[in-house]
């Protein structure tokens, strides 16, 4: 037996804490004696009886801490000293009942040290002095918050790189890590599919695209709306691909964003084509040659990417593009029925910025220019966001609309007033929108909709016209809100339901560019 | 592998900070979800806001210099080694010294129990005959007061030191430093509250000429008595060390009388002196008081360490130091204390906050470690979840856990330890002291008990000083 004793002068213990600690010990493997007591006379007979009674333990006094072990080898010796130490220092919470609210994040940290992942959805001001504070204590961070600085941005997201940890954020709040959906986010099939994206209801359509289609996924990874900018320079968009391309969980590799600032799409690309793991990819409103020279998968909006990521993921032959899709020409045709012929134009009202992208790329390919608060070209820019004119697609979620209010997502009632204002416009023809479910979104999208869409229809029908609704859910099966419920609901209100946000804007396009 | 891959792998427990819904959602799937009850840093004040922001490239700086700090404080082991006569002990006592509890304070300032108590020592050291004598000396600027804490030592309530009073000397035996505190003289009438009559004045003499040597001969019988294993231990029975002293006075008793016994004292003497402190549950609180001097004064002045090394109240003002600012005091008014009065007392009668005794939460016990003491909760004007509520926010404000004060009923968890101004500022937690009233005017006593904290000015002024002293 290889017998060690350390003698702590002074260090008072509680005989019980020391004798529970003792135990312990004793039962730890290659643990053949294991004493840590107080040195009074008796506890040092009994150390000498166990034969470990050295003559430091003889020395000790009753203010003394001995802690004498016994084991097999040196080694066992060395790792349960170790424990000892560890035992001493009591790092055990707070007593049950006292369930107090930390008020700091290092509290939050001492109090509850198997954290791994701080949410942080603080005004924007403050936001970043607490970000910092949660990668210093090695927490990966999902950042909600607007407003925050591009430079802090940088910095934070600099800081997370060269600790090796996750920034997710800001203004993108979305992702399912480990399964867990986080802030905005669908309750998705696990699969083998892993997402990084830059969007936020982008991510949230292709997820559940995915699942509608058979798919499912290992990690989604939101990097923030700005990460693939020139002075974020794609940072956590370069370290969440590295760490998919590890991931013995995924298969392969949806990338969702809007065109990268020039020098990081050469990064980005760059480091696609080094990792072995197929990919799809698609940059909203950019060219998709360079993806497909990067010998990635290009899509060509969020359902086709979802498609083409499931037929990869299952090892299927990829079809081709699933860009034309047209809904069925009766549907076109009922709701062009009743338009008068005043009414010309598409009110695309969106709560997702994402989604919106989405429906302005498409539906300029049919309707030529959509004016909007979040345009792709500067010249089509709304003068007013407030008040639509021709064909108009506006994003709700936009920093002008949710100052001093929740997110359109959270509490869709913003949405309503617009609804009824472009109802009672002579030229409105179709208003198309958006429903997403999933946590973090409003708990009945569409029973708050329902009966505005049909007082807008009341309003149009009073004055000789048909409105004509088009919507699509963003969601799952599983999401807490009841898939199959919201969709009556809307149904029930006569709104036409497309099945894919591209679908709902394609029908929305074509109802008036046939009818007009 | 990447950070990133290792979470992949993991359970995800989540920290939140900001709205609830992304909380309540992750709880609502059986995520383990934390929320923060957080309010804006500094309570929004930008000037403090951005003294604080100063000091983030210093952090590392500040977390090794707060290390240090902390580290001297819980290596210190003071031991109670003898009693000496204040005029020969304490450097530049003399005669027309008065020492005080709390930061500086002239005669004018003082409150009424201070002021009494000044009185008293004075009549005590036969500088004045009565009353109206010692309020004159008092204010002739003959006299010299300084606070205990420049000296070295510390005073429960007005802490009042004149030349002949007998000390406690503790030595920290690690660093070499000592402290000292008067003996405590009882309850009622006693001069800390500011008494000063006949009977207070003849019991200062006996302790004088019969206690004080008596002991004395006891603690050198004895060879020096471990008073941070005793604070230790009184923690595991019911006290705190600062309202509540009863096992700690009942464990000296334990430690000295083997001593006492064999000191040679006559008798009689033996028998009052030991019905003198069996018949005091606070005579601990001036030994649980030098301990607690005696290891913060060894984390005093590590430069760059935001640790606060002293807390403590003239009756008129409190009073903070701060380790990287040496001797600096930094002052507010000293604040009414909430809580339970004793019969026929109305809280008109109380004085603001007083004593050095605050020491002890300093040191990380007192109000810091009130969960321990669940038997004076309710004189606090409380319930055991509430002094374990007080207690365990204190961790928030700290740098450490203690290493020898533990509290059982959080599972033997170290007491928090080591304030550090910047997280008070930052958090708007104040720290907690649990302490006694004095009535307002001289000589009336203890009128109750209860909570109280430092004015948040002390710290917010350290803070905007620290930061002018480091930010270059």
């Amino acid at each position: 037996m290889e017998v060690q004793v350390l003698i702590k002068a002074n260090a008072y213990y509680d005989s019980v804490t020391l004798m529970a600690i003792s135990k312990k010990m004793k039962n730890l493997p290659g643990v053949l004696e294991a004493v840590v007591s107080m040195g009074t006379e008796l506890n040092k007979e009994l150390i000498a009886q166990v034969g470990m009674g050295l003559p430091s333990v003889t020395a000790a006094g009753p203010n003394d801490l001995i802690i004498a072990v016994g084991a097999a080898d040196a080694g066992s010796l060395e790792y349960v000293l170790k424990e000892v130490e560890q035992a001493l220092v009591q790092r055990n919470r707070a007593a049950k009942g006292v369930v107090e609210a930390p008020k700091s994040l290092e509290g939050a940290v001492a109090a509850y040290p198997e954290s791994n992942l701080a949410i942080i959805s603080l005004p924007g001001a403050f936001a970043a002095r607490e970000v910092r504070k949660a990668l210093e204590n090695q927490l990966h961070v999902m950042l909600f918050s607007d407003n925050v600085s591009l430079q802090d941005e940088v910095q934070l997201k600099k800081l997370a790189h060269d600790r090796g940890l996750l920034l997710m954020g800001p203004d993108c709040g979305t992702a399912i890590i480990n399964h867990v959906p986080l802030c905005f986010a669908n309750v998705v099939r696990p699969g083998n599919i892993g997402v990084v994206a830059a969007s936020g209801t982008g991510t949230q359509e292709v997820t559940c695209l995915i699942d509608r289609f058979g798919g499912g996924v290992s990690q989604v990874i939101g990097t923030g709306g700005r990460d693939l900018k020139a002075e974020v320079g794609g940072i956590m968009m370069l370290d969440a691909l590295q760490a998919l391309e590890n991931d013995p969980a995924t298969d392969v590799i949806v990338i969702i964003s809007k065109p990268p600032a020039p020098g990081v799409t050469e990064k980005i690309l760059g480091l696609m084509k080094r990792g072995g793991k197929p990919k799809v990819v698609y940059f909203l409103g950019g060219d998709r040659q360079i993806v497909e020279q990067a010998g990635a998968v290009a899509g060509c909006n969020l359902a086709d990417t979802a498609r083409k990521a499931v037929a990869l993921a299952n090892k299927e032959p990829l079809s081709t593009d699933w860009s034309c899709v047209t809904a069925e020409l009766s549907l076109i045709r009922q709701e062009q029925a009743g338009l008068a012929p005043g009414q010309k134009y598409v009110r695309a009202l969106y709560t997702g910025g994402t989604l919106c992208d989405e429906a302005i790329l498409a539906m300029q390919e049919d309707l030529g220019p959509i004016y909007s608060n979040i345009v792709f070209d500067s010249r089509f820019m709304l003068p007013d966001s407030a008040k639509s004119m021709k064909h108009t697609a506006i994003d709700l979620g936009d920093d002008k609309f949710t100052v001093g209010r929740p997110h359109p997502m959270i509490d869709p009632t913003i949405r309503l007033e617009r609804l009824l204002q472009e109802a009672r416009d002579p030229e409105t023809a179709v208003i198309l929108l958006d429903v997403v479910l999933g946590y973090g979104s409003h708990p009945d999208p569409a029973g708050i909709l329902a009966p505005v869409v049909k007082e807008a229809k009341k309003l149009a029908k009073g004055q000789g016209r048909y409105l004509s609704v088009v919507a699509s859910i963003c969601g799952t099966y599983r999401d807490p809100q009841d898939y199959a419920d919201q969709q009556a609901k809307l149904v029930d209100a006569g709104v036409a339901l497309a099945d894919a946000n591209i679908k709902a804007a394609r029908l929305a396009a074509a109802i008036v560019k046939n009818g007009a | 592998m990447t950070g990133i891959n290792r979470l992949f792998g993991k359970k995800i427990e989540t920290i939140h900070m900001g709205t609830e819904i992304f909380k309540n959602d992750l709880a609502a799937q059986g995520v383990p979800a934390v929320h923060v009850d957080w309010t804006p840093p500094a309570g929004g004040d930008v000037r403090l806001l951005k003294a604080l922001d100063s000091l983030a490239p210093l952090e590392a700086q500040i977390q090794a210099a707060n290390q240090e700090a902390y580290d001297r404080f819980s290596s210190a082991q003071p031991m109670l080694t003898d009693i000496q006569t204040a005029l020969d002990f304490i450097p530049g006592m003399t005669k027309k010294t008065i020492l005080h509890s709390g930061p500086p304070i002239a005669w004018e300032q003082m409150s009424g129990p201070m002021r009494g108590a000044v009185m008293g020592a004075l009549i005590y050291e036969g500088l004045a005959s009565d009353a109206a004598g010692a309020e004159r000396m008092a204010a002739s600027g003959e006299i010299t007061y300084c606070p205990c804490h420049e000296k070295g030592g510390v005073g429960p309530m007005a802490g009042i030191v004149s030349a002949s009073m007998p000390v406690f000397v503790l030595k920290n035996i690690t660093h070499g430093n000592t402290a000292f505190c008067t003996l405590n003289e009882g309850l009622g009438k006693v001069l800390r509250y500011g008494a000063y009559n006949q009977e207070v004045v003849d019991r200062l003499r006996w302790i004088e000429k019969i206690l004080g040597p008596a002991l004395k001969k006891a603690i050198q019988l004895s060879g020096g008595i471990d008073m941070r294993a005793m604070v230790a231990q009184v923690l595991h029975m019911g006290d705190e060390g600062h309202n509540r002293n009863k096992a700690g006075t009942s464990l000296f008793i334990r430690a000295i009388a083997p001593h006492l016994m064999q000191a040679g004292i006559l008798q009689e003497d033996l028998v009052r002196v030991f019905n003198f402190i069996n018949s005091n549950e606070h005579f601990f609180l001036n030994l649980s008081m030098p301990c607690c001097k005696a290891a913060l004064d060894a984390a005093n002045g590590v430069p760059c360490s935001t640790m606060v090394t002293t807390m403590a109240r003239n009756g008129t003002e409190f009073g903070i130091r701060v380790s990287g600012l040496g001797n600096r005091w930094f002052t507010g008014p000293a604040q009414m204390i909430k809580g339970l009065l004793f019969p026929g007392y109305t809280e008109a009668d109380a004085n603001p906050d007083i004593g050095d005794s605050a020491i002890t939460e300093t040191a990380g016990i007192g109000a810091f470690a009130m969960a321990a003491a669940p038997a004076i909760v309710q004189f606090v004007g409380g319930t055991a979840e509430d002094a374990q509520a007080y207690s365990n926010r204190m961790y928030e404000i700290t740098i450490g856990e203690s290493k020898f004060f533990s509290i059982p009923q959080f599972n033997f968890r170290g007491s928090a330890t080591g304030i550090d101004i910047r997280k008070v500022i930052q958090l708007g937690i104040l720290p907690q002291i649990n302490t006694g009233m004095a009535h307002r005017e001289a000589g009336v006593g203890q009128v109750g008990a209860g909570l109280v904290n430092p004015p948040r000015e002390c710290f917010a002024k350290a803070l905007l000083a620290f930061a002018a002293e480091y930010v270059k």
